[in-house]
């Protein structure tokens, strides 16, 4: 049995999200610069060697990498020798609450769609519960800002538009989103389940590591086909031109109903933010 | 090339889609919210919290700043939420802009038509951008939080020239040259 302690889930939920808005994965960083050698166009070029920067001045000043410090998503894994007496959205919540006020994060949550008054805590988190064997506790916090989320979709097309109308759809959905998510984006597919669980395979797809493939092999080739494409779209860096629009594709797919071909874009800006920690 | 604002029109007329541009002087922030209330003003013909003639808008929602800092991360906003109120804004003597993305083509009429000039930003550079910040002042809205509006004074802000006064977009001409992995170039 591993009793976990509700102070130290609040405050590893406060550390994980100020840690993951000042510092970017290591990852990301070796794929920009991967990507500067490679960029054709000078602008684009001159587009990297400014985020990179960036991401350097962050780290290195404690600061947060992107003003939209984002709308917290936090995964939680939670193994049946866990033992949690008291409400885990609570202190996740608060966790974040104390993240974005000791942290000095924006706080870019509204509480309702249509009145839009900020909750000035940017909570709620939106928190997703998995469980799993073990005496585990696997938390994963992922602050994920608007303007990339904006040009995210789920549509549900037919089993007959298949592996080609797949393609389309994505190509179609970046080349019209251009340079709004902030390219080089990494781009998350969820494919299959049904609409939410076609969501939640996109979202869960961008927590992997960049470099990683897909064990399936139809979602490996997916994956290394539509890099290639989305970087002859000619969108570039931010959007300026050039050939860099894509640091990565990754692929994850489920089994669905007969009649349905659920899938889920889910882009991911260059400021990719997401750090876990097993307690 | 360096430039200072207020923006004249000989500085305007110097600046062609796709160069390089470093800013000077004092620019103001507003997005979304503060751009509802500018317009509005103008609309029931009240005056502005500050005279937009020949100035430029930076679409920008910082973060916090921390107690030695003069501003938290700065970089731009998606620009598209703002084209509906820019029009209204470039014919009352608006001049250039800072955002991220693209804009409509009534926008990019716009600008011609009034000769003024949209600059990008790096969309995410926000720490690198705030180290060009060097004042930053609260002068409206303070109830907007982030959104609200602030003078800013800049040295070295830099953005390259998206849409020029004569109806030129980077973005457009841009991704044609690279499409096809830059081979439509050789
Ligand atoms: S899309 Fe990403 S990098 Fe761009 S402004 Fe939003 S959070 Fe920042």
């Amino acid at each position: 049995m591993n009793i976990i302690n509700r102070h130290i889930l609040i405050e590893t939920v406060e550390r994980l999200c100020i840690e993951a808005n000042y510092q970017i994965e290591q990852d990301v960083l070796d794929a920009l610069n991967e990507s500067q050698n490679k960029e054709l166009s000078p602008i684009g070029q001159d587009v990297l060697s400014q985020i990179i920067q960036n991401d350097i001045i962050a780290i290195n000043d404690s600061k947060p990498m992107c003003q939209d410090t984002g709308i917290v998503v936090v995964f939680l894994e939670i193994g049946n020798l866990i033992s949690l007496n008291f409400d885990i959205y609570d202190a996740v919540n608060e966790g974040v609450r104390n993240a974005y006020q000791n942290g000095y994060l924006r706080k870019s949550v509204v509480k309702h769609p249509f009145n839009r008054e900020n909750t000035k805590d940017n909570t709620p988190a939106i928190i997703h519960i998995k469980l799993t064997m073990g005496d585990n506790l696997k938390i994963t916090v992922a602050p994920k800002g608007a303007g990339s989320e904006n040009m995210s979709l789920v549509k549900m097309l037919t089993p007959a538009e298949g592996y080609e109308g797949v393609k389309k759809l994505v190509l179609n959905t970046i080349f019209n989103a251009k340079g709004k998510p902030c390219p080089p984006i990494i781009l998350g597919l969820g494919i299959g389940g049904n609409l939410e669980k076609a969501a939640l395979l996109a979202k869960e797809a961008l927590m992997r590591p960049i470099k990683d493939k897909s064990e399936d092999e139809i979602a490996r080739k997916l994956e290394d086909e539509l890099l290639d494409e989305i970087n002859r779209l000619g969108i570039g860096p931010m959007g300026y031109g050039g050939t860099q629009t894509a640091l990565a594709v990754k692929v994850n797919v489920f089994p669905c109903h007969i009649a349905s071909l659920p899938v889920a874009i889910n882009i991911q800006c260059h400021a990719s933010r997401h750090k876990t920690i097993i307690l | 090339m360096k430039i200072t604002t207020p923006l004249t029109e000989e500085t305007i007329n110097k600046l062609n889609y796709g160069e390089k541009v470093l800013i000077t002087g004092t620019i103001y922030t507003a997005r979304d919210a503060a751009h509802k209330r500018l317009v509005n003003l103008i609309v029931n013909n009240e005056s502005l919290p500050f005279d937009i003639k020949n100035q430029i808008i930076y679409y920008v929602g910082p973060t916090p700043a921390k107690p030695n800092e003069v501003i938290g991360s700065a970089g731009p906003t998606t620009s598209y939420r703002m084209d509906v109120y820019t029009p209204l804004l470039l014919e009352n003597g608006l001049k250039g802009m800072i955002g991220k993305g693209e804009r409509t083509d009534q926008v990019i009429e716009a600008i011609k038509k009034y000769k003024a000039v949209y600059f990008g930003a790096v969309g995410g550079a926000a720490a690198l951008i705030a180290k060009s910040i060097k004042k930053c002042e609260l002068i409206a809205y303070p109830d907007l939080g982030a959104e609200a509006i602030y003078k800013l004074v800049v040295e070295d802000f830099p953005v390259v020239v998206i849409n020029d006064c004569y109806g030129n977009d980077l973005i457009t001409e841009n991704i044609k040259k690279y499409a096809n992995g830059g081979k439509n170039n050789e």
